[in-house]
């Protein structure tokens, strides 16, 4: 049986905006990527203090729902997300395991007053997922200013780099696909 | 950097924080672990060492800025950054106060933290790469061995100890090669200075402009041949300390430049304008008696005053025969190492020889004759046939054959004429006679030229 890399949209209400990230997912893994719906009660991780979501507890609900034939799974949503300690988070994944959570709520420009630019969040959106994908095969971050596991801390900085993982993280994922 | 050689320990009672920080560090690649008091972060602290420490201010039982103290006192180089729920000016000024190496309150943002534990693990870095130059250069400036069995030289270590620990100036007075420049070096290498260098410079060996040039240095075109701008020695001595041997021998101008540069620690260097500060401690080294010189007028008595602020007699070896043996056989083991000859002894008879010899040229001639000793002597011991002095017979002509004035002045005569190599001019210039008395004297006590 094929094991499939999931892609679940939660709270993210066009789809067909997904395709370069489906796309981008599967070829750098080269696992089949899939939609998949999954009905998560997105409400009780809601800090009504923070007006965000708890990317952690978000992981765990993931994880609790994950398909027989899934590989790896992945929460993408538009929600602003957050951990305890930290304002916000763009994303957060199991380190050597199995799920990932990507927000492009702060990837968008009109987050920063800037004009929207759909092509350019769709960019920034794939290379987050691919990213936090990254960690669940171990990888951490890069020191690599162009590699897609260089950490990023704001937008801009994802612009920097491309879709791609260095030779040396490259090498990481590939002994660990299956 | 290399995250993975630095550890962060977070310290925090709400697990949700340890916990989210936790993976957070770990996607860097920083080895992490967590404490939820004082003190599981005491135990963790016994069995790792670690680099960087996040702590919590508010925690049930010991307190962060407590915690924060013991932290000091285990290991002081250790960065540590504060976190709190809120801002308080008054928490965060103490723990700064404290030793802390930031403040940060929760939630952080992701860019912040990231910059700030960067900044923390580069000043960790830098501590550890500096604790670590600091004991290379310990290694490179090794202590030097003082052999010290007499009771006066025994008083003299004690007198380094004392004053290494000031930046007061030390003047050291001994005959030659008594080892001044040894005690200053020891001086210098227990004094806070020691990461600094010693520079020595000997005054009697350069001529009055030569020597001003080599103390301040020059600017380019100074003088003809200056082509380029050097620095002096006294501000090559910035944070150490500067070693002037035989100050006794310089120039009336000299000693007025420098008596300058000692009340003020500037000076120009030579052909500048430009006002150049040095900070260094002074020790001066002289055979000379710099009283009698004051007295004399060839030494300014205000300078004198200056440098004599404590003062280092060095005796002449022959007053602390004590010493010897110890000298010997320190002197056969190093050049038994440095030669490779297994020598490792000395004779029973060679060594009475060298007891009784009157040393003129003091510790460095005892070095000296080791050295010859060791070249042409054989394993495994130095005989008497080995020492330079042994084959001139001086040693039994030293010592008088009776306590007759005659017999003294005849042992002493010898012993000097042997000193001087039979230089009758400079013989009897030491004894206070003319030539012609001590032509007579030889020839009246029948002593032979070797």
């Amino acid at each position: 049986m094929t094991r499939k890399l999931y892609i679940v949209p939660i709270a993210h209400p066009r789809q067909e905006n997904l395709e370069l990230l489906r796309r981008t997912l599967s070829e750098i893994f080269t696992i089949p990527a899939e939609f998949l719906s999954l009905k998560l009660n997105i409400d009780s991780v809601y800090n009504i203090r923070r007006n965000q979501y708890h990317a952690t507890e978000i992981l765990a609900m993931l994880l609790r729902k994950m398909p027989a034939d899934a590989d790896r799974i992945i929460g993408v949503t538009n929600l602003d997300l957050y951990i305890p300690i930290l304002t916000f988070v763009f994303g957060e994944a199991q380190l050597k395991g199995r799920a990932a959570v990507v927000s492009c709520f702060r990837l968008r420009n009109e987050f920063y007053g800037l004009p929207a630019n759909n092509d350019l969040l769709a960019e920034r959106f794939a290379k987050e997922a691919v990213h936090e994908l990254g960690h669940t095969f171990g990888l951490i971050h890069c020191e690599n200013p162009t590699c897609v596991m260089h950490a990023s801390t704001y937008a801009e900085e994802i612009d920097l780099k491309n879709y791609q993982f260095c030779p040396n993280c490259r090498a990481v994922v590939n002994s660990k696909i299956r | 950097m290399n995250t993975s050689e630095i550890g962060i320990l977070i310290v925090d009672d709400e697990s949700s924080v340890r916990d989210s920080l936790y993976k957070w560090f770990l996607e860097d690649g920083y080895r992490v672990d967590t404490a939820a008091d004082a003190k599981e972060a005491l135990q963790k602290l016994q069995k790792q060492t670690w680099d960087i420490i996040l702590l919590d201010i508010k925690m049930p039982g010991m307190s962060g800025l407590e915690l924060q103290e013991r932290i000091r006192e285990i290991d002081p180089g250790i960065v540590i950054i504060i976190i709190t729920a809120y801002a308080s000016v008054d928490t965060a000024v103490t723990a700064l106060k404290a030793g802390a190496f930031d403040y940060v309150t929760k939630p952080f943002d992701p860019d912040e933290l990231e910059h700030l534990i960067r900044n923390a693990a580069e000043k960790r870095q830098l501590t550890r790469e500096n604790l670590q130059l600091k004991e290379k250069i310990i290694q490179l400036n090794p202590e030097e061995t003082i052999i010290a069995e007499s009771p006066q030289m025994k008083h003299i270590l004690e007198l380094v100890d004392t004053v290494a620990q000031t930046d007061s100036t030390v003047l050291i007075h001994g005959e030659s090669g008594t080892g001044k420049e040894v005690i200053a070096r020891a001086i210098h290498n227990k004094s806070k200075r020691r990461l600094f260098p010693m520079i020595a410079v000997n005054c009697g060996a350069f001529p009055e402009t030569l020597l001003e040039s080599e103390l301040f240095g020059h600017e380019k075109g100074a003088f003809t041949g200056a082509q380029y701008r050097r620095k002096g020695k006294i501000e090559l001595a910035d944070g150490g300390t500067l070693f002037l041997d035989e100050i006794g021998d310089i120039s009336p101008k000299t000693q007025l430049d420098l008596l300058r540069v000692l009340e003020t620690h500037q000076f120009n260097r030579l052909g500048g304008n430009q006002l150049v500060q040095s900070d260094f401690r002074l020790i001066c080294a002289t055979n000379k008696n710099l009283e009698e010189e004051v007295r004399k007028g060839n030494f300014r008595e205000d300078l004198f005053y200056r440098i004599n602020v404590f003062f280092i007699l060095i005796p002449p070896l022959r007053e602390r025969k004590e010493d010897i043996p110890a000298l010997v056989h320190f002197f056969i083991r190093k050049y038994a190492r440095t030669m490779n000859k297994p020598i490792y002894d000395i004779s029973p008879e060679a060594m009475a020889l060298m007891k009784n010899y009157t040393w003129p040229g003091n510790v460095r001639e005892l070095e000296n004759a080791i050295e010859r000793a060791m070249v042409i002597g054989k394993p495994p011991m130095i005989h008497s046939k080995d020492l330079p002095f042994a084959q001139t017979s001086t040693a039994a002509v030293s010592q008088p054959e009776s306590d007759s004035l005659e017999a003294i002045e005849k042992a002493h005569i010898s012993a000097v004429l042997t000193r001087t190599h039979w230089n009758i001019k400079r013989s009897a210039e030491i004894l206070n006679i003319d030539r012609v008395t001590l032509y007579n004297k030889i020839k009246k006590y029948n002593l032979q030229r070797p």
